[in-house]
């Protein structure tokens, strides 16, 4: 028995030796390597010089944190309450008359989890500036709905995605996922797999839809 | 006076689609009807809905790539082309001078593509079934470039962030100038059965008129906007992939109706043509691919890319965290968003004036829903 055990337990540490030795290496390269990139996880934004960021900073003044740019693609962040009056300068006063986009994203580890994101263009100018708020969950950001009326259906995409409500809406419902679901898909709490099981097995009659 | 009685109640809800033919896919509008008149509308979308933003967050940069080509799978190779500079404006790369070439003249040929399907399914939906053979005639002739250089028809995969995966394949030129040859007489042809048509005239002018006020508040784009006479297109208001380098026109109408749009969109499948012809003549010698590494991992920051999709303005906003996977992409629909004026265009019109309406809308339900 004892004899048995001598060299299987020689044998064992050979290949445990192995591995334990690589074992440690193997974890050990990603901690330092993940850690010196985390410091500098920061956009790159360079301030944004131009006459209308100098406009905007004068008219809204605090409301507005930044003016930057990144890639050459101008962004402002505000304050939530300023989106809306900022949309609405924007359009009349400096021609951006359209509306590209309004999405959000989601960053749950952040006070503040929602970015909310508008993007305007503008036609006379050929220029595109993003406007960007954070806002916490449960906040209800003002409707842009009164200034551009493309904002009808992709708010209501935004608050189908990630239930964010918008005050004032005339049709606050969901547009993509069905009426009744529960939930909302684009958070990052919500996983790939999930589902509303519920739903699923009430009007689809199956037990799953994985 | 007669007490009234249950005929006497004039309005009609009534439920058009999901499963219609001149809904081009799974949209379902309802209407509320007065008579024959539309006193407004209603659109249920979402049956196509395949979460492709949530997907992209769990797939890497690379592996998100031909997932794009099945949102507008008329226009797949467009769709690819926003994704690929999106992430290559993130990365802070360009491709090179060859791969553009080949990436214009592929886009090109599936603006054509895209033009054929729009033109024959519109023809066919206001009761023209002929124009639906000829132009799918000659699509098939755009799919099998497509087929010979990548391998797929529809959904093609046929560029990768930084540029191409394959080199043309030997012929390629040959085969896209007897396409250039071939397809200009058969515009012709097709503008012969319709553009002067008496019944084609008469369901399509003053129907569905948007203008360009109109378009701008909803965010119209492509040759919606254009047929209500603003000159924009994003291949020359923010030229992409060379597009600068190619001399063509942008065609404008002014009423901004749904015969305008017609006109509009014929034209520009000869223009199509024309940058077509200019880009095949002078495709560059060199490589196919830029200096993209191997894991695609742009550092953190955010970027929004759009380009001229044959439905109009196509844009991508992805934010990167840094990793190998994207933060979060989100697409912007030219269907989704011009879909929207549906209900303004068609308000007070005809219920048969809604099929010619959702025909020239060009929209494909794959994107609407994403």
């Amino acid at each position: 028995m004892a004899d048995e055990q001598k060299p299987g337990g020689s044998e064992a540490p050979l290949p445990a030796g192995g591995e334990a030795a690589g074992r440690p290496a193997k974890p050990s390269p990603p901690k330092p390597a993940a850690a010196p990139p985390k410091p500098p996880a920061t956009m790159a934004a360079t301030p944004w010089e131009s006459d209308l960021a100098r406009e905007l900073k004068e008219r809204f003044g605090s409301q507005i944190g930044e003016t930057s740019t990144y890639l050459g693609q101008n962004f402002i962040v505000a304050r939530p309450e300023a989106a809306i009056p900022i949309l609405e300068y924007l359009k009349l006063e400096a021609d951006f008359d359209y509306l590209v986009d309004i999405t959000a994203v989601d960053w749950p580890k952040r006070p503040e989890r929602f970015d909310l994101v508008y993007i305007v263009y503008s036609f006379h100018r050929n220029q595109r500036v993003r406007i960007k708020t954070q806002i916490p969950d449960g906040y209800k950001p003002e409707t842009a709905v009164g200034v551009h009326l493309t904002a009808n259906w992709l708010e209501r995409e935004v608050f189908d995605m990630f239930g964010i409500e918008f005050a004032g809406h005339p049709d606050m419902r969901r547009i993509l996922m069905p009426e009744e679901w529960q939930g909302h898909p684009l958070r990052k709490d919500y996983s790939i797999l999930q589902q509303d099981q519920r739903w699923v097995q009430e009007s689809l009659g199956i037990e799953s839809g994985q | 006076m007669p007490d009234p009685t249950f005929l006497d109640s004039t309005e009609l809800v009534l439920n058009m689609g999901p499963q219609h033919p001149s809904t081009h896919g799974v949209l379902r509008v309802i209407l509320k009807l007065d008579g024959e008149r539309i006193l407004g509308t209603d659109c249920v979308i979402g049956y196509l809905h395949r979460g492709v933003e949530k997907i992209a967050e769990n797939r890497t940069y690379a592996q998100f790539n031909p997932y794009v080509d099945r949102m507008d799978y008329v226009a797949s190779v467009s769709n690819g082309l926003g994704y690929c500079l999106a992430v290559e404006k993130l990365l802070n790369v360009e491709a090179p001078p060859r791969a553009q070439a080949v990436r214009v003249i592929l886009t090109e040929l599936n603006r054509i593509a895209s033009h054929l399907v729009w033109l024959g399914t519109h023809a066919l939906d206001i009761g023209a079934i002929t124009p639906v053979f000829y132009c799918f005639r000659e699509r098939e002739e755009a799919l099998n470039i497509f087929e010979k250089y990548c391998g797929a028809r529809l959904t093609t995969h046929a560029f990768r962030i930084g540029g191409l995966q394959y080199e043309t394949y030997d012929g390629f030129e040959q085969d896209v100038k007897a396409f250039c040859d071939m397809f200009p007489p058969k515009v012709d042809e097709y503008e012969e059965l319709l553009t002067g048509n008496r019944i084609w005239v008469g369901r399509l002018t003053n129907v569905g008129v948007l203008t360009a006020d109109e378009c701008k508040e909803y965010g119209v784009t492509g040759p919606l906007l254009r047929a209500a006479g603003v000159k924009w297109d994003l291949r020359k208001a923010q030229p992409y992939s060379g597009y600068d380098k190619y001399d063509f026109e942008i065609p404008t109408r002014q009423n901004g109706d749904t015969y305008d749009r017609y006109i509009v969109r014929m034209q520009e499948m000869r223009q199509a043509v024309r940058i077509i012809r200019q880009a095949v003549e002078s495709i560059p010698e060199g490589p196919i691919m830029g200096k993209v590494p191997k894991v695609i991992k742009p550092p953190v920051g955010e970027a929004y890319v759009s380009i001229e999709a044959p439905k109009g303005e196509l844009g991508y906003y992805v934010v990167s965290d840094g990793s190998t996977q994207p933060y979060r992409v989100r697409v912007r629909p030219p269907s989704f968003v011009n879909l929207q004026a549906l209900d303004r265009m068609v308000r007070g019109a005809l219920v048969a004036d809604i099929c010619a309406v959702i025909g020239t809308l060009d929209i494909v339900l794959g994107e609407v829903d994403r």
